[in-house]
């Protein structure tokens, strides 16, 4: 045989054990590789909370080697930076460095983390799966984590693959796109930003807020599907995603309408990002009455825009057009409470 | 040619693959499920459900012995009373006497009656528990089961040695197994299978602040590691305490835990831990948080001897350390005595799994009744007699010493060739060593070190005669403590415990051959006691034996031996 043969026949072989190689996975690799290679991406989080029945503390993923950090867009972000925690221990200061409330999706940097090389998940892999899949559900819930201790995992099955219901007041969720509903328990304070992957370790979904059908009064666990988020995702890591809510106030306010033209007075505008607290509703005014606004709630979304400050609720309400609809989101306790009102023409409008 | 079938076989061998993985699958299924059954069929028998001995509530736990003691929890047990009600999966109802409780750690041991042949499930070891595992629950969720075949449940481990902070002034749950197989009212104390079907937690809280107290997807079970370790505490019957270094810790910058107080009286400072220091090892597992050093700290029994490693400039030191209690003995009492009411574990609120409707009832049935023995410290005295009667049956083989227990004269050699004698009797104590002479007196004047540096060995060889000569009448306090490692790393041994005057020694008899292997004499608190290991080999005293070879220790560290070559046994009392 010469040497020419010999090498073909063993370039044969090879690709033959290469093809035993790739079989391996179609069949699934195991629950326990999927664990193992899933806690070190991993992140728990902790900013803002902690009064009431706001936790401080919540769950992300990392989806790429500089440490980028997707999570659930919520009140624990309030605040200029969060405390991220690693699968071993290591501590982080993150900052938000773009959000898309639309699909409850936040991007977090990590700081000082120049050089080091993380674990993280392939967007480009993330896939959807099929109802009846069987799943595993990876969050830090009950911040039951702390400090090398890795986040909580739980099993179960995808339900279904489903809308939440649109009708506001039955989600208060601003995402309504598709989602996957599964049997595993992951409604659950902190569980927010966690990962939803199939049993064999494809990446499938990003867990969802702490919501509750307010017609049957039963919670469900959600997460929105990794493909849905990934395209925005990387935008915002490349810099190219520019949020509604950073367009200049100033500029662009042409101050048609005030919060007292609703009847509201908001709290003192302080400091650069006063969170946008009500401080008195005046009665018989718009805003006011059943239903209406109260005095300490802090307003989140006007027109489905995002408010994080008392300055943007002005822009917002500034580019109001007399006969829009007005429609209010604010967290009250540990509730998001959507009040809706009519744009009326100002008599004294300029 | 042989290359050319070796590509042939890969290819038929790829080709057929698929098929052959999938009838693969199948069986690995169907075996799957029949292990399944089998495994539950089998632990089934072993889980019990409690009630009050009314019949009302409700509470779970499982056998561990075929004579019927079971571990539950003590949040279980406290609604219950002392006698209880059990049903098995026979469909049968027993009767049941509280025997211990460790109320801390949130459990209790009570013993099954009427039989010495119960099925019963092993202590399995829950260092080998991995998150990803499955995982059975079995007890009585709701109530559900009105012929006590336990509701089994199935999920996996969400995470293991976690930690969970205190409810209240007692309840802690340290190190224990995070699962989310559901767990409800009326599961509380029952046990969580490993796919073995050995016991590897004990259910008792969960993660409930959100749905009102029923399965949110956390629940939290006890590991079986430290079931075990205060298993033989609770058989005890006592009260039992869980453990403090007698120093705090924090986790620096730098990721290290470090001392950040320790109590000059504890045992710890003086092995030399200080300020600064840091936490290297514990209990022979590396500490990277204060969760973890908090987590290793609750799976002991107070008094443990744990081995520590510590590091300060960049030198390792090791040391063995016997753990303090964490509560004062009046706070451990049932019913308060005199201090202040006992805290009530879980009445702040705070998730531990509810036990649904119990009412703790009066005494049990009377032929029965002899099983209870209440004292000051102790949960059921009765159970604390039978040990100590196990137990001491091993210095039986010695002969008996109950009529030659007032004046012994011991003499021998020591390891640097000098002659000693011991002089031990009722009012002193002496002992000549060479060419000099010790003596304490014991006239109530203080308790003296003597010879100096050894911990005091004249009251420690005394407390030995009144053990082998008296036995509990030697002693003003006098009980059976439980189990321990000898000296933190060596064989298990059972300990009995002796107070006279200010004077506590710990006898450990190891638990394989019974034998009296070793003391520890403290002459009081807080001191280093005066240790003494016997060897093997014994002499004989007039048809009776003692053990020959003394190995006395102080700290750890090996001092002399004396080898017993003759004694004297007196029965009058000396002359002096």
């Amino acid at each position: 045989m010469t040497a020419t043969r010999l090498r073909h026949r063993l370039c044969t072989t090879f690709g033959v054990l290469a093809v035993f190689v790739t079989v391996g996975p179609a069949f699934g690799q195991g629950s326990r590789q999927t664990i193992e290679q899933t806690l070190p991406r991993m992140v728990k989080i902790f900013g803002a909370g902690g009064l009431k029945n706001l936790h401080e503390y919540s769950t992300g993923f990392m989806v790429d080697a500089e440490g980028h950090v997707v999570t659930l867009w919520n009140h624990v972000l309030d605040t200029d930076e969060v405390d991220v925690v690693l699968d071993d221990g290591r501590r982080f200061a993150a900052k938000v460095i773009g959000a898309e409330p639309q699909l409850d999706l936040a991007v977090l940097e990590l700081q000082d983390a120049d050089g080091i090389e993380f674990p993280y998940f392939e967007l480009d892999e993330a896939g959807s799966a099929q109802p009846g899949t069987r799943i595993r559900a990876f969050s830090n819930m009950f911040k039951v984590a702390v400090g090398d201790e890795p986040v909580s995992v739980l099993h179960g099955v995808i339900a279904a693959k489903t809308k939440l219901e649109a009708r506001r007041g039955a989600f208060s969720v601003p995402y309504d796109g598709d989602v996957y509903i599964i049997d595993a328990i992951t409604n659950n304070p902190g569980a927010g930003g966690g990962v939803v992957l199939t049993r064999d370790g494809t990446l499938l979904a990003m867990i969802g807020r702490e919501v509750r059908n307010e017609k049957t009064n039963t919670w469900i666990n959600y997460a929105i599907p990794v493909v849905e988020l990934r395209d925005t995702v990387r935008a915002i890591v490349a810099g190219e995603f520019v949020p509604r809510d950073d367009k200049p106030d100033d500029e662009e306010n042409p101050n048609r309408y005030q919060p007292l033209d609703f009847g509201l007075v908001m709290v003192p505008d302080v400091v650069f990002r006063t969170p946008a607290y009500v401080d008195v509703v005046r009665s018989g005014s718009p805003a006011g009455g059943d239903g209406g606004l109260r005095p300490g709630d802090l307003v989140l979304f006007v027109n489905d825009e995002l408010v994080h400050s008392v300055r943007s609720l002005r822009g917002e309400l500034g580019r109001l057009e007399a006969g829009d609809s007005l429609r209010i989101v604010v967290r009250r306790g540990d509730e998001l409470v959507t009040v809706e009102m009519p744009v009326r023409r100002k008599e004294t409008n300029r | 040619m042989p290359h050319r079938r070796i590509v042939t076989l890969f290819t038929l061998a790829t080709l057929l693959l698929p098929s052959l993985a999938a009838a693969d699958d199948a069986d690995l299924v169907v075996e799957a499920q029949r292990k399944r059954v089998e495994v539950v069929k089998r632990a089934a028998k072993t889980v019990v459900a409690i009630f009050g001995p009314g019949g009302g509530g409700g509470g779970s736990g499982v056998l561990v012995s075929a004579d019927g003691y079971a571990v539950t929890n003590f949040h279980v047990t406290k609604g219950a009373g002392d006698f209880m009600k059990c049903g098995l999966n026979d469909g049968k109802l027993y009767d049941a006497v509280i025997v211990g409780i460790d109320p801390t750690g949130d459990v209790a041991l009570i013993k099954l009656l009427g039989r010495d042949d119960f099925p019963f499930s092993k202590l399995g070891d829950s260092e080998t528990v991995q998150v990803g595992d499955w995982a059975y629950a079995m007890g009585n969720p709701f109530l559900l089961a009105t012929d006590f075949k336990p509701t089994v449940t199935y999920g996996i481990v969400s995470g293991v040695h976690r930690y969970q902070y205190p409810a209240g002034t007692f309840l802690e749950y340290t190190d224990c197994i995070q699962i989310d197989t559901s767990i409800n009212p009326g599961n509380s104390g029952g046990p969580l299978f490993n796919e073995e079907g050995d016991v590897v937690g004990i259910n008792g809280r969960g993660s409930f602040e959100k749905r009102g107290r029923v399965n949110s997807g956390a629940g939290y079970a006890i590991s079986s590691n430290q079931v075990k370790h205060f298993l033989d505490h609770l058989k005890s019957g006592r009260v039992v305490d869980h453990a403090t270094l007698g120093a705090t810790v924090s986790t620096w910058d730098d990721g290290s835990v470090r001392v950040n107080n320790v109590l000059e009286r504890s045992e710890a400072y003086r092995r030399g831990l200080r300020i600064d220091d840091e936490i290297v090892f514990f209990g022979g597992r590396p500490i990277g948080s204060v969760n973890q050093f908090k987590n290793i700290l609750g799976i002991y029994p107070k008094g443990w001897k744990v081995p520590l490693v510590y590091r300060r400039d960049g030198k390792k030191y090791e040391v063995v350390v016997r753990l303090r209690a964490l509560h004062r003995a009046s706070e451990m009492m049932p019913g308060g005595g005199k201090g202040k009411p006992k805290p009530k574990p879980g009445d702040d609120g705070k998730p531990r799994i509810p036990v649904p409707g119990m009412q703790p009832g009066g005494g049990g049935p009377a032929k029965y009744k002899h099983m209870l023995v209440k004292k000051p410290g102790f949960m059921n005295y009765y159970f604390n007699e039978q040990q100590q009667k196990r137990v001491l049956a091993g210095l039986d083989p010695w002969g008996d010493f109950s009529g030659v227990d007032r004046v012994w004269t011991l003499s021998g050699k020591t390891n640097a060739g000098d002659p000693f004698t011991f002089t031990l009797a009722d009012k002193a104590a002496g002992l000549e060593l060479g060419p000099r002479v010790f003596y304490q007196p014991f006239d109530g004047s203080p308790l003296r070190d003597q010879p100096l540096g050894t911990g005091g060995l004249l009251v420690a060889a005394d407390q030995m005669r009144r053990l082998v000569g008296r036995r509990d009448e030697g002693f003003t306090d006098f009980h059976y403590l439980g189990s321990e490692p000898l000296d933190g790393k060596g064989e298990k041994v059972d300990v009995i415990v002796g107070t006279r005057s200010t004077a506590t020694t710990w006898f450990y008899f190891s638990k394989e051959s019974g034998r009296l292997v070793g003391f520890d004499t403290e002459m009081e608190p807080d001191l280093d006691a005066c240790e003494i290991r016997f060897g093997k080999e014994t002499v004989e005293i007039d048809g009776r034996r003692l053990p020959s070879v003394w190995k006395l220790q102080v700290a750890g560290e090996e001092l002399a031996t004396l080898t017993l070559e003759k004694a004297e046994l007196a029965g009058k009392p000396a002359e002096d």
